[in-house]
């Protein structure tokens, strides 16, 4: 474990010593908050509310996480450093949490920036939002999983696109972050509930009103992809690390 | 007695055997140097002796210890310095020599202290604020070296040590390595004539995947019956070439 966690706490430094982390970590989901919150309350009907909007922000939020874990992989795996961590004790599971434990408190961190903001923009302060915040960590570890995969299996700049471009364009088409995808139609709802993004939205929305109808459902989904997802990246990186 | 023994180690590439039935020795506390002319199969040697590649078929031993059915006890008793250098790039030179030596198990207290007498011995105190990423290429070099002798391991792979330095770093470096002999197993694997002859106890001759000859650089020239080692090694090579 004490290797796990030296290894975890370089890849801290990694992560706060790019600029890129902060920006599209921290101030990016915020921007879009305050941006959406601005557009609904001028438009002659409110076409989201506060509530329901910034479950989505912060979830939305997370597909940078993918992006930030998937870079700090495939950027490892294009290098000859990886390859002397690999001739190392650390073991593939080593790798993976050392990879994750990082970005948990960091995903943690944006939510909160996240729900604070929208406490500023008018969302009422209850204990369903600290709930709220926590119920992020499902999503995260399932964000940081896809990414984790991605680094494992492509190269730096194929995670960028997969990552960067698809995964936060899917993610927020599929999710329901800012628009209702009821509206979409029957088949795309439909569609959207196979895949784990509407769930992770849905989830911190339960949350936040504080109703179980559907919480389990959407929480037993978002775990079951993170898990069967990280099972997925260990095994990836495992191969890559014996292909050398 | 026997540091490293490889047993009819094998290692295909699709159709290509870039380790045929490699059967070396090296002493412990000896420097060997691997020679061979490019793809003779030196660095996936390395590789597998290092347990980032399986052999396809065939073992070796590490200080006894088998790196098909053991990689775990290999990987505590060994260190590399790959080919090319592998530093974290946006890590301090400070923060790279902890990082490996923590991964290998030191306290930090003891991480510290090693870094510190590394840092002396390969001349870094200079940037060693400076993150691996902004170094010159002879700085980085050295780290990448100074982070495979961090965690004190018993066999150390010098995979093309000297490459890219200029002949000042070079034969700083040299000088460093020979203070080496006798303390590690050093395997080092080298293009350059000289510097397997400067450095070596033992040079084994690698061609085609497998040990076409080893000795002393005396040795392999005596049985050439040429006059310089890099004559010796041209020999040995093309005879096998040939074949």
């Amino acid at each position: 474990m004490k290797r796990t966690l030296v290894f975890a706490g370089r890849n801290v430094r990694e992560l706060l010593r790019d600029p890129l982390t902060i920006g599209f970590g921290a101030a990016f989901p915020v921007l879009l908050l305050v941006l959406l919150s601005l557009i609904s309350r001028n438009t002659p009907k409110e076409v989201f509310t506060i509530e329901s909007l910034t479950p989505g922000i912060a979830v939305f939020g997370l597909s940078f996480f993918s992006l930030f874990s998937g870079m700090l992989v495939a950027k490892d795996r294009s290098t000859s450093f990886l390859m002397r961590l690999f001739a190392s004790p650390l073991t593939a599971g080593d790798f993976i949490i050392g990879y994750t434990l990082p970005l948990l408190p960091l995903a943690l961190l944006q939510a909160v920036l996240c729900y604070a903001v929208a406490l500023v923009l008018g969302l009422p302060f209850s204990v369903s939002v600290l709930r709220a915040v926590l119920a992020i960590l499902p999503a995260a570890a399932l964000y940081i999983a896809i990414g984790l995969l991605a680094g494992s299996l492509l190269n730096d700049k194929q995670v960028g696109g997969l990552c960067g471009a698809m995964l936060t364009n899917v993610s927020v088409i599929c999710s329901g972050a800012w628009f209702p995808i009821d509206l979409v139609g029957k088949g795309f709802r439909t569609f959207c509930s196979i895949l784990p993004f509407a769930h992770a939205v849905d989830l911190g929305r339960c949350v936040l009103s504080g109703t179980s109808d559907g919480l389990s459902v959407h929480l037993a989904v978002v775990c079951a992809y993170a898990v069967v997802l990280s099972v997925l990246a260990v095994l990836a990186f495992r191969r890559a690390a014996k292909r050398g | 007695m026997t540091a490293i023994q490889t047993i009819d180690l094998c290692r295909a590439f699709g159709s290509v055997q870039a380790v045929d039935h490699m059967n070396l020795t090296v002493e412990k506390g000896e420097i060997y140097g691997l020679l061979g002319v490019n793809g003779a199969g030196k660095t996936t040697t390395i590789r597998m002796l290092s347990c980032l590649l399986k052999p396809d078929s065939g073992d070796a031993l590490l200080l006894g210890h088998s790196i098909v059915r053991e990689s775990a006890a290999v990987k505590k008793i060994i260190n590399i310095s790959p080919q090319e250098t592998a530093v974290a790039r946006n890590l301090t030179v400070r923060e790279n020599l902890m990082l490996i030596a923590q991964i290998y198990g030191f306290t930090k207290q003891e991480a510290a202290s090693r870094t510190n007498e590394l840092i002396d011995a390969l001349e870094l105190s200079e940037v060693l604020s400076r993150k691996a990423g902004t170094l010159s290429g002879g700085y980085q070099r050295r780290l990448s070296i100074a982070m495979a002798l961090v965690s004190r391991p018993q066999i150390l792979f010098l995979d093309e040590p000297t490459l890219g330095l200029d002949v000042l770093a070079r034969r700083a470096l040299w000088r460093f390595i020979e203070k080496l002999r006798g303390e590690m197993t050093v395997i080092l694997t080298t293009h350059a004539m000289d510097e397997a002859e400067a450095l070596s106890d033992r040079i084994g001759i690698v061609s085609k995947g497998s040990l076409r000859a080893c000795g002393t650089a005396q040795d392999l020239m005596a049985r050439t019956q040429t006059d310089s080692f890099e004559d010796a090694f041209v020999r040995l090579v093309s005879e096998e070439a040939e074949k």
